[in-house]
């Protein structure tokens, strides 16, 4: 190889480096918001709430909580100076309740004070009159009443009833899916500082900076050049703090836009769990023809997703939800009608996945009910059913499947994780244990990656080389313990072959990078990652351009490498180029921008290509049942996920494993449960459960699919790794349904809905023992 | 004036209100601000801190929740926080574990688990490293962590129990220890806040101040300040009351001080009572069982307070003193109603007594719940049982979770006692058992799961006690 087109080795990207803050996470020294040093003078907000779940507000008597020790302000709807309402997408949510009360828990007024528990015990002394109205609780009153917050959808492809009705075997089915509380460790928090010309500098952690911005800047009716946002990192968001982190800066922002002096909103974890919308619950029906291998012939579905009161962002979430339930099978002839029902609660938001994970498990429930009548195995049905990429390749939004590593992935999985034999062995278990019962099931995952509203798909960065060679990122994603920041660190350090220690990241900045989509859809990398690169190759091929005229060496024979600027014969050191370049007055900042080729979608038509590529796994997951009380252990899972050519290897394993378990919790111990006027019961980490460490399975076999780098040019050839993991857990619940199958002789196909808590699980035993 | 050690240093606190929570002190009060909040109730771990007291001639460490302890409790006691752990820039073993494994994503839960990996790191290491997983879930179960699934986490912990080191805190030990017996434990007042050292002492505070609340661990009264939002004036701190921290035991009896804590309960009867050890393990979390006492478990009066269903069938016997000397009631004559118990406003619980050695017979303790770790059982049974030919000796059984207190299912032991120990005399004991219980609908479960669960649980206690081939408990797979 000639000198000139040396490509020297990765220094920096394909290493499983630490995440960028690990050393202050563990010693205490990472600050979040309410960490912030403290200034001279600080306010605290708490917000005060509707105690109905739908009705009117009469007439709220705010004197005795004026009056409370410690209250400085007291602030209703009509004291915001600007826009009430701040829906996201559509309008629908307003900052306080003015006159329709639309969920138990609605904010209706903030106090300020001077420390945060008089502002909360002045918050619960307002006399609030209201007029009830009958609400709408439940999802199946919604469907019924046709109580939507959005039209519905439909997607659709062949001849459905035809085909259905012309089916060799045909199932109606119907199974429910719960929602999910983010419970990430940091409730919602925000800081508003005020500053000059009414201006406002908001410390808050969430994912969507721009955002807040814009809905600050429209409370305050101010432009948005007065208004400035900073999240440097987040103690967890998982979709929380999309559209549901904005608030709180609002609410901070109003009052310290009118006291002139600092405000905190940092919520209670109560209030949070009970003010904020969580992953949406879903009825799934479906109506399946197939024939006797299993392979499907005709597909319907109707997908309901339970919305809360308002909007928010579930039109695309339903949207993703019906983009999914195909999973990773060709459905011949298919008809999809998404429904977004209206129900008076906290209004259900992003959670990790958006949608897809409930439209994922209603297709595995499908293929297991398929599986079940004609006595197969289910990964035999599954095998039966995948996409191929020439004759089985169109999706039932018409996009071409043009890669599909799933047969690969499964079938290196079915070996490693000695699926055949463990099957056999748990027969024997289970032939002879009365009591305990074992599953096994093996689920594949496959995820669309973009956001499906297309100028979403767009990211700046900003890089900065200094004199002495140390360099500045920033970009407009946002880090909540992902790993983000580091991954891009490492893709600027490769691009000028030095070690990412020579990089800071800070603060994501409305000032620094403007107009940001959300750090969602697991986009982070892909986006953010390319932008940074976008601007730190401007850098570079102003140094190789500068180099070139100074010592007269072609362009091509510059090359960046670990030991240095190799230009023509000499290795001058990264810094001593830096040095050379300021001197020769080369910039040495840059911005950068990236949006992602080709993707489209038509509402209209309900085709397009709304995915720029997909991301794939598999886990195999083993389960033993407890028939006496429903209780279930994970006794083993394996996982081979799709990571494209990974950044950063640990990075990537970290979201593999943190995602399954939060899956895993999701569907097995994640209990949302309301009283009957709307009232929040699980409103606490006491009757809420997370998976705790004793739910790590005890054999947790994690591997990134070897040597796929991903076909499409997304930046270093990786993949998209922040949800798709979250639906290998699926396989944990389809093999508690095989549990309960033995448990029951295989006479009846169990219908288990999520979360399989021990009392669904007995619930599924007694019906089918139950003597008819 | 309380007195402790924060870190390495020496603190005098003026307690301006008795209700400060250790989380608020150090936040806002001295903006250490590695400690986090993350639910002001007990159940995440993000504000895990150390407490290190003098035991013999050593310190021993251990974790607890500092959102919901009372800093009043800090009296004569060495506080470390996140801050105290790397020195000079070096970070300490087991937060050079927790970087090397990547065991934190987000950071936020990660100070509290660095705190119950250092209690981890600084426990003596059981015999057989075939416990060592269980040592290991058992210190980090009150931890929560949303984002890594645990993994990693679980590696630094196996790799820091297996290389153990000297670290700075040790090479301290001796000054600490200085620095603490100067403290004294001798502090009665500061504020409204009360360290009685005696139980006549005791008796003389609740005379003259009706109105104070008593504090044990303060797991579940910190809660009315941290939930409830209430102010709580004064408070009587029994963690220095000699009386109720001493364990006297005979030939014949053991009598555990009220103050006793759980964790130490388990080393006083865990050996003689594998399956109430193996509950205590479930119980709350580490954090939770190192402060929390025996007799705040039962003054508690909770219908699903683990304890009471055990002592209930050991047949124990609590006694209470009060204005008018002690009285002694047995377990089952104490809980009156939903969180009334027979403690007279005057009175406190001064110990429980379990006769020993145990009557012949065999204990059996079920707890079932959503979660295996850190979770409030839906349904906790209790019951001692003798055998003799295949029959039903004496049985008592009691169950946590049925009704509005523990309480007896007597109905059930009738039906049980006496007869065969088979598959028919169950069924009779599960149809007694609707008439012992109505249980209610709730967060945890409906009605209908806890009857049948409870009914089942008999069936698996016949099943075990016949000696059954077949595997029977999840756990013992």
């Amino acid at each position: 190889m000639s000198r000139g087109t040396v490509h020297p080795e990765p220094v920096a990207t394909g290493r499983a480096l630490a995440h960028d803050s690990a050393r202050k996470h563990v010693s205490g020294d990472a600050l979040y918001v309410d960490d912030h040093p403290p200034l001279a003078r600080q306010y605290h907000a708490c917000i005060g709430t509707s105690p109905i779940a739908h009705g009117t507000l009469d007439f709220m008597d705010l004197a005795p909580v004026h009056n409370a020790p410690g209250v400085v302000d007291v602030i209703t709807a009509n004291d915001i100076p600007g826009s009430v309402d701040i829906g996201p997408v559509f309008p629908g949510d307003p900052l306080f309740a003015e006159r329709t009360i639309e969920y138990l828990g609605q904010p209706l007024f903030a106090v300020a004070a001077t420390s945060q528990k008089l502002a909360r015990q002045a918050a619960t002394l307002a006399l609030v009159r209201t007029t009830e109205a009958e609400p709408v609780l439940d999802l199946d009153m919604a469907i019924a009443r046709e109580f939507h917050v959005r039209p519905p959808h439909r997607m659709q492809r062949g001849d459905v009833p035809y085909n259905l009705e012309h089916a060799v075997h045909r199932i109606r089915g119907v199974m429910r899916v719960g929602g999910q509380e983010h419970f990430y460790l940091e409730g919602q928090v925000s800081l508003a500082i005020p500053g000059e010309d009414g201006g406002m500098t908001v410390h808050t952690s969430c994912q969507n900076p721009t955002e807040t911005q814009k809905l600050v800047a429209q409370v305050l009716d101010l432009p948005m050049n007065h208004v400035d946002v900073v999240t440097r990192r987040m103690g967890g968001g998982f979709g929380g703090k999309e559209t549901q982190g904005a608030a709180w800066s609002c609410i901070a922002a109003v009052l310290a836009s009118r006291t002139g002096i600092a405000v905190t909103c940092r919520l209670s974890r109560r209030d949070d769990m009970i003010m904020t919308g969580k992953r949406h619950n879903f009825r799934n029906d479906y109506d399946v023809g197939f024939d006797d291998s299993g392979r499907i012939t005709a597909i319907r579905y109707r997908l309901a997703g339970q919305c809360g009161y308002s909007p928010d962002l579930s039109d695309a979430i339903v949207d993703r939800a019906m983009f999914h339930c195909d999973n990773a099978y060709y459905l011949p002839h298919v008809m999809i009608d998404g429904l977004r029902c209206k129900t008076h609660t906290a209004s259900n938001t992003a959670f990790r996945g958006f949608g897809g994970p409930q439209g994922m498990i209603a297709m595995e429930t499908v293929i297991d009910e398929i599986a079940f009548s004609l006595g197969k195995d289910p990964l035999e049905v599954r095998k039966t059913n995948f996409y191929n990429t020439s004759d089985r390749n169109l999706t039932p939004y018409h996009q071409a499947i043009g890669h599909f590593n799933i047969p690969e992935i499964i079938g290196q999985l079915e070996e490693t994780c000695d699926y055949r034999n463990r099957r056999e062995a748990i027969r024997r278990f289970n032939a002879s244990s009365p009591i305990l019962k074992k599953g096994l099931a093996l689920t594949p995952v496959k995820f669309g990656i973009s956001f499906t509203v297309t100028h979403l798909n767009q990211a700046g960065a900003l890089v900065h080389v200094y004199t002495d060679g140390s360099i500045h990122l920033n970009h407009g994603g946002t880090e909540m313990g992902q790993g983000l920041m580091i991954k891009v660190a490492q893709i600027v350090a490769e691009e000028f072959k030095v070690p990412t220690e020579r990089i800071v990241v800070s603060a994501t900045r409305t000032d620094k990078i403007p107009n940001t989509s959300p750090t969602a859809a697991s986009a982070g990398t892909d986006l953010n990652g390319m932008a940074a690169l976008n601007a730190a190759r401007k850098i570079r091929s102003r140094l190789v351009e500068f180099l070139s005229d100074r010592y007269k060496v072609p362009q091509r024979e510059i090359a960046f490498t670990a030991q240095g600027v190799r230009t023509g014969d000499r290795t001058l050191g990264f810094e001593e180029v830096v040095r050379q370049a300021w001197l020769g007055r080369v910039s040495l900042s840059a911005t950068g921008h990236y949006k992602t080729p080709g993707i489209h979608y038509d509402r209209e038509t309900a085709s397009g290509h709304p995915f720029f590529y997909f991301a794939n796994g598999a886990a195999a997951s083993e389960v033993v049942i407890d028939t006496l009380t429903g209780e279930h252990r994970l006794l083993r899972t394996d996982i081979i996920h799709d990571a494209g050519a990974s950044i950063n290897p640990a990075v990537d394993v970290g979201q593999i494993e943190g995602g399954f378990i939060q899956g895993l919790g999701w569907l097995t111990s994640e209990e949302l449960k309301w009283d009957p006027s709307g009232k929040l019961l699980s409103d606490s980490p006491a009757t809420y459960k997370i998976p705790a460490i004793g739910d790590t399975p005890p054999v947790f076999n994690v591997r990134i699919l070897e040597n796929r780098p991903n076909e499409e040019a997304t930046v270093y050839r990786s993949k998209a790794v922040g949800e798709p993991p979250l639906m290998l857990a699926i396989s944990a619940w389809c093999a508690i349904r095989d549990a309960i199958g033995a448990a029951t002789d295989h006479s009846t196909f169990p219908k288990l809905n999520a979360p399989a808590t021990p009392e669904e699980v007995l619930r599924v035993i007694r019906e089918i023992r139950r003597p008819s | 004036m309380i007195r402790f050690v924060l870190n390495s240093e020496r603190i005098d606190l003026e307690m301006d209100r008795a209700d400060l929570t250790v989380l608020e002190y150090l936040r806002e009060r001295r903006h250490l601000k590695g400690t986090k909040e993350g639910c002001a109730s007990g159940d995440c771990g993000a504000c895990t801190a150390v407490l290190a007291e003098v035991e013999g001639a050593a310190l021993v460490y251990r974790n607890f929740n500092s959102c919901i302890t009372f800093a009043g409790s800090l009296h004569g006691k060495q506080l470390i926080t996140v801050e105290h752990l790397a020195q000079g820039g070096r970070l300490h073993p087991v937060q050079q574990a927790m970087v090397d494994h990547h065991g934190s994503q987000c950071g936020f839960c990660t100070p509290g688990f660095v705190m119950s990996l250092f209690c981890l790191y600084k426990f003596p290491r059981p015999a057989s490293a075939s416990r060592d997983a269980e040592t290991c879930r058992e210190f980090l179960a009150g931890n929560l962590c949303r984002c890594t699934g645990y993994r990693p986490i679980l590696d630094a912990a196996h790799q820091v129990i297996n290389d153990p080191q000297q670290d700075h805190l040790d090479r301290a030990s001796q000054l600490t220890i200085e620095q603490l017996s100067e403290i004294g434990t001798c502090c009665h007042q500061a504020g409204g806040f009360y360290l009685p050292d005696n139980a006549q002492q005791l008796a003389r505070l609740k005379h003259d101040m009706p109105d104070a609340r008593l504090l044990a661990g303060g797991t579940d009264l910190a809660l009315e300040v941290t939930q409830q939002l209430k102010d709580l004036g004064k408070l009587i701190y029994l963690g220095n009351v000699r009386e109720l921290t001493e364990v006297r035991e005979t030939d014949e009896e053991i009598e555990i001080g009220a103050a006793t804590t759980l964790v130490r309960l388990d080393e006083l009867l865990g050996a003689t009572y594998p399956e109430l050890s193996a509950l205590l393990k479930r119980f709350g979390s580490r954090q939770i069982r190192n402060v929390a006492t025996v007799g705040g478990n039962l003054a508690n009066g909770s219908p699903i307070g683990d304890l009471a269903p055990v002592f209930m069938a050991l047949d124990a016997r609590i006694t209470l003193q009060g204005t008018g000397g002690l009285r002694t009631l047995p377990m089952d004559g104490f809980f009156r109603a939903y969180r009334k118990t027979a403690l007279r406003d005057d009175e406190f619980i001064l110990s429980v007594t379990i006769s020993r050695p145990p009557e012949a017979g065999q204990l059996k303790v079920y707890k079932v719940s959503k979660r295996i770790d850190d979770d409030i059982s839906t349904v906790c049974l209790a019951c001692l049982i003798t055998l003799r030919d295949g029959r039903i000796g004496r049985c008592r059984l009691a169950f946590g979770g049925m009704a509005e207190k523990t309480e007896r299912a007597r109905n059930t032991e009738h039906a049980l006692a006496g007869n065969r120990l088979d598959a028919s005399t169950i069924n009779l004991a599960r149809a007694a058992l609707s008439r012992d219980f109505q249980p209610i609908s709730d967060v945890r479960a409906s009605a209908r799961y806890r009857l049948q669960v409870a009914g089942n649980l008999l069936e698996r206690m016949q099943l075990e006690l016949s000696g059954c081939e077949f595997p029977i408990r999840i756990g013992s797979l």
